[in-house]
């Protein structure tokens, strides 16, 4: 790729548009494609049909709806921090897709411990969630913002120990390295497809994939949200556009965690048999990313829909109890094979 | 651990559902989608309609003529959605020679579908056959005051009234008729 020679202020636009659109697309992608059109087909019926061809534009209504609403803040709610609260957790999601790798050049920043960063990043939702369920002023939503508390720290575990299994196999924490080393590596010698990690990582995979689904507080571990015990916990006392925040962070999130999979365990926007520098990969490369992301999404909203909740002792036992003896062994057998290779 | 093969039987089920509403015809075997109407339990309202059940609450139709102006079902009424007004007058002896009846004439019946919660009791406890439910349910209107249905307007509701189904075999119970 030519270099560009773009001003510090023109290069920040980019970004910054750049960063928006990764962050809208998928959402909205996730919302239309799972939320509204696959659960509908799983439920035998069509989901919205009359907003554009095949509802595809009824995104577009809903955000109209939640804007028009009236934003009502509670009496006795903490004004400041009732107001900060959503955007602490949208921003923990945009910065997310800081360290997301797209294409060979095609990266917001090239950090060297990129997955640790976004580990890092993606616990200080937590914070966000902890002060909306504080400032409500609302037992609900405290309740709710306990739950969500102790499951995003619960299940935070279980999914850095999955992730360093494929740090471990990659050898590198930069996020560019790990799309490399699924490439150019090697099953038993042969080297078709490279080494995507969910092959070698599977139980690694698994692993992330539910750790990912508490995380994000999909249905089984929707505990924090549960309408029918707390309102809708965290969220009760939202509305019109703080509330929209709040879902498009939810769902923004999703795309996230699904990119972050991908990356890690699926080949990252890398596609065998191209070679890495490939320029036209700068632009082949998010549209790859971006199917790959589809395909983790479709495995999480699957879960979504199928299974109901869990009970709060459950949700605690299956994470420490199960999910992270898993992972540790996980470690151990990859040190393991690493040293032994 | 023996929990997961019923994990992946639930998942199995949602995909296949899934698939029965995506591809009506024959599942995936076929790729190319039928037209999506199959495909789904639900009714695409505004474009293509549903048959009620012949017993569906949708409307309630008045016969005028067999009103006697009891005020039982305004009396029923949980809601007091019906209005009913109605004076005393006389009607010519049945046979001639015979004394002058006094007889209820019917001023006024309105029922206010904007409060009617379709509990059916004024159907059930008219005494004389005046009151029927009619499967009809596109009535809404743009002003809430075009919901209150004047005796005219009910009286039309009659022709949508269907016949009483005949009881199950071995019933001793005559069939009502529905009075046209």
């Amino acid at each position: 790729m030519t270099a560009l020679e773009l001003a510090y202020w023109q290069s920040s636009l980019l970004r910054v548009l750049g960063v928006l659109i990764a962050v809208i697309l998928p959402a909205g992608a996730f919302v239309y494609v799972f939320l509204f059109k696959m659960m509908s087909f799983m439920q035998s019926r069509l989901g919205p049909m009359e907003a554009g061809p095949h509802g595809s534009i009824q995104l577009l209504a809903e955000v109209g709806k939640f804007l028009q609403k009236e934003d009502i803040v509670p009496e006795r709610a903490d004004r400041r921090l009732f107001f900060i609260a959503p955007y602490i957790v949208l921003a923990s999601t945009f910065l997310l897709f800081v360290v997301m790798p797209f294409g060979p050049d095609a990266y917001f920043t090239d950090l060297d411990t990129g997955i640790f960063l976004a580990m890092g990043l993606s616990s200080v939702s937590v914070i966000g969630i902890l002060i909306a369920g504080w400032a409500s002023a609302n037992k609900y939503s405290l309740i709710g913002g306990l739950r969500a508390a102790g499951q995003l720290i619960a299940y935070e575990l279980p999914m850095v120990l999955a992730i360093v299994g494929v740090v471990i196999q990659a050898g590198t924490l930069n996020l560019q390295g790990i799309v490399g080393a699924q490439h150019q590596g090697e099953i038993f010698g042969w080297g078709g497809i490279g080494n995507p990690f969910i092959i070698t990582q599977i139980v690694g995979f698994v692993v992330f994939l539910i750790a990912t689904q508490a995380e994000l507080t999909q249905t089984p571990f929707d505990m924090p949200v549960a309408e029918s015990e707390i309102v809708t916990g965290y969220i009760t006392e939202y509305s019109g556009l703080r509330f929209l925040l709040f879902f498009i962070g939810e769902f923004a999130t999703a795309g996230a965690f699904a990119a972050i999979a991908a990356t890690l365990f699926l080949g990252g926007w890398a596609v065998p048999f191209v070679d890495l520098d490939e320029d036209v990969m700068n632009f082949v490369g998010p549209l790859v990313l971006f199917g790959k992301m589809m395909l983790v999404g479709f495995l999480i909203f699957w879960v979504r829909f199928t299974f109901p909740r869990f009970r709060e002792d459950q949700l605690q036992a299956f994470a420490w109890k199960y999910l992270i003896p898993i992972s540790l062994v996980n470690i151990l057998a990859t040190m393991a094979l690493k040293v032994a290779f | 651990m023996p929990k997961v093969p019923g994990l992946f039987t639930g998942m199995r089920i949602t995909l296949g559902e899934l698939l029965k509403t995506l591809f009506p015809r024959r599942g995936i075997k076929t790729l190319i989608p039928a037209p999506v109407k199959h495909g789904a339990v639900t009714v695409q309202y505004p474009h293509e309609n549903e048959a009620p059940a012949p017993r569906a609450r949708g409307v309630i139709a008045l016969k005028s003529e067999n009103c006697t102006v009891c005020m039982l079902c305004s009396r029923s009424c949980p809601d007091w959605c019906i209005y009913i007004e109605g004076h005393k007058t006389k009607a010519p002896p049945r046979r001639p020679g015979g004394k002058e009846r006094t007889v209820s004439a019917l001023d006024r019946f309105d029922i206010d579908y904007a409060l009617c919660m379709y509990c059916g009791i004024c159907v059930e406890v008219c005494p004389f056959d005046a009151l029927f439910w009619s499967p009809e349910y596109e009535y809404s209107e743009t002003r809430l005051a075009d919901l209150l249905h004047d005796e005219a307007r009910l009286n039309e509701w009659m022709e949508t009234v269907p016949d009483f189904e005949a009881y199950e075999a071995g019933s001793d119970a005559k069939v009502k008729k529905v009075p046209r």
